[in-house]
């Protein structure tokens, strides 16, 4: 399922002309766990369903991918990202179904997150509250806001995950503003902290799992390449804008392999 | 006006279990009574408005309707963008109290005068921007916000905002109250400050000069066919708002006037420029912004010499 979104991503990225490659398939065996497997009737109107905000909205293609994979979205309206008049931009809008929340804005989405956890859990509602982040997205304090919040209420209902890949736009995050040791931040937040591989689609189901009895928020720290799957792409900076061409498209999807 | 707000809110929440507030940390005497009555509903997010604003978000997603309260610089402002982005954009009940526009907080000094809070939530489509005159006022606009789907900024009165005499509770979205008659000049006032439009009518009778004054509590994001037909009838206007004079109500009288082609000379008062270099109370400043019921009169007087006879 990682292969196929990664394929998906390859594929429209090149027919739209559009970067921010990297930055999906960084998350796309996060989105495969997740949506495959993890989430309980995303995208559906069911009041208890599981909700999901990619507070790292430039990675929207991957999302795409997922609600792809749900037939939340068909094949057209798939190719239609990032052309004029489609609703599927650089970053999702919650006009789509499987859409929680529209992001792009850095830092705001954990809080929302919270917000809904909240609610839910004042409403009895067994729904759970997924958001993924980004690394560099915890140079935003209001990250640290809602980390203090979801700590201080143990919204067990709520679990982030960081996609740390250890990129951001204009370097290494370890260079710009080092953010090591993550781990260790979230769990003097008072977070149920765990450190996984995330490419380890095992792994990522075991930690994103329901675990009953637990009391606090759930925090997975997830260890990715950027670019994950293409040997060009994998760690270098300049696909975090780049865009492909025939050629490099064409190694790509080799390198990655059948769906 | 705060405690009006927070009476009718309590009211509102024993049959209506959407209602949540949240506060960032501030209504000391104000918050205790509804956080004691309704424990569930109720939260100190801390002194952290911008995830307060998100929170409010998800709350509103999750079938809440959330009201975050706090002083109006920081509700404004610090949340801005993420007020824009979640609620705005996903057109939720979120209410966004600012306690203590304008000059409220005198002696607390420019860090907590809401000085554009008006300009920048009316800049935004979606989001209805109302503005009490008084206790009764807030009363009314508290029920009449119940049937607002979007959300709300509402800018109300830290407290001894007297009653604005004639205006006896009236409010209705896009409609300026007419509050004393008169046929020469109109006083088009926003907020607590409508009492010094009163008063400057009162004093302008005295000279034989015949002031109307409106209040116009709810600020559109463009001006309203009633706001229109009310400027229609006067050659003379003056506005008064506590806040900058870009982007608020002399703004949307001036959007009213050029747009409609209305035959009216418009003066803008409010705060030109940045009072930093003054703290004190709020008479005091209101007198130094020329916002006093004499400087308004006198403003009402300017505008008049510039119609043509």
């Amino acid at each position: 399922m990682g292969r196929t979104f990664r394929r998906w991503i390859i594929e429209q990225s090149r027919a739209s002309n559009v970067g921010h490659i990297a930055s999906a398939l960084s998350i796309a065996d996060l989105m495969a766990v997740l949506w495959g497997a993890v989430m309980k009737d995303p995208g559906t109107d069911r009041p208890d369903r599981d909700r999901f905000i990619l507070a790292k909205g430039h990675a929207a293609l991957a999302l795409y991918c997922a609600l792809r994979w749900k037939k939340l979205l068909d094949e057209k309206a798939f190719a239609g990202y990032c052309t004029d008049g489609s609703p599927l931009g650089q970053h999702p809008e919650h006009v789509l179904p499987g859409v929680d929340l529209s992001t792009g804005s850095l830092g705001q989405g954990l809080s929302v997150g919270c917000g809904l956890a909240y609610g839910l859990r004042a409403k009895k509602s067994p729904g759970r509250v997924f958001v993924l982040l980004s690394d560099a997205e915890c140079n935003e304090g209001q990250v640290w806001e809602a980390a203090q919040f979801a700590g201080h209420h143990r919204l067990a209902n709520l679990t982030a995950v960081i996609d740390l890949n250890g990129l951001q736009a204009l370097g290494h995050t370890a260079e710009v503003l080092d953010l090591a040791p993550m781990a260790d931040k979230w769990r003097a937040f008072g977070w149920d902290t765990v450190e996984v591989d995330g490419h380890d689609t095992a792994a990522l189901e075991a930690a994103l799992a329901p675990a009953d009895g637990r009391s606090r928020s759930r925090m997975v720290v997830a260890r990715t390449v950027q670019g994950k799957g293409v040997s060009f792409m994998e760690g270098r900076l300049e696909w975090h804008y780049r865009n492909l061409t025939d050629e490099l498209c064409a190694q790509a999807l080799a390198e990655i392999g059948p769906a | 006006m705060r405690s009006a707000f927070i009476a009718a809110l309590s009211a509102q929440a024993a049959t209506d279990a959407r209602i949540f507030l949240l506060t960032g940390d501030l209504g000391w005497t104000v918050v205790e009574e509804f956080a004691g009555k309704y424990p569930g509903r109720f939260l100190n997010a801390g002194v952290a408005e911008q995830n307060m604003a998100g929170l409010a978000t998800g709350l509103a997603q999750a079938g809440f309707v959330p009201f975050t309260y706090t002083i109006a610089t920081f509700a404004s402002m610090r949340a801005y963008e993420q007020i824009r982005n979640g609620p705005v954009l996903h057109r939720l009940p979120v209410r966004i109290v600012g306690v203590g526009g304008g000059f409220a907080y005198g002696h607390a000094g420019m860090t907590h005068f809401a000085l554009e809070d008006l300009a920048i939530a009316r800049a935004q489509p979606g989001l209805t921007v109302i503005v009490p005159a008084d206790p009764a006022q807030t009363k009314s606009v508290m029920d009449a916000i119940r049937a607002v789907e979007g959300p709300v900024y509402l800018r109300v009165g830290k407290g001894g905002n007297p009653e604005v005499p004639g205006l006896n509770g009236r409010f209705a979205l896009g409609r300026p109250e007419v509050v004393v008659e008169g046929s020469e000049v109109l006083l088009l006032a926003t907020g607590g400050i409508a009492v010094n439009a009163v008063e400057a009518s009162r004093r302008l009778r005295a000279d034989e000069v015949s002031a109307a004054v409106a209040v116009m509590a709810h600020l559109p994001h463009a001006p309203t066919p009633e706001l229109r037909a009310l400027l229609g009838r006067f050659k003379a206007v003056v506005t008064v708002e506590e806040g900058y004079t870009a982007g608020g109500l002399g703004s949307l009288a001036a959007e009213a006037i050029a747009q409609a082609g209305l035959g009216c000379r418009l003066l803008i008062r409010g705060v030109h420029a940045s009072p930093r270099e003054r703290a004190g109370s709020t008479a005091f400043l209101q007198a130094a912004e020329r916002l006093s019921p004499a400087a308004l009169a006198d403003s009402a007087r300017t505008v008049l010499s510039a119609v043509p006879k």
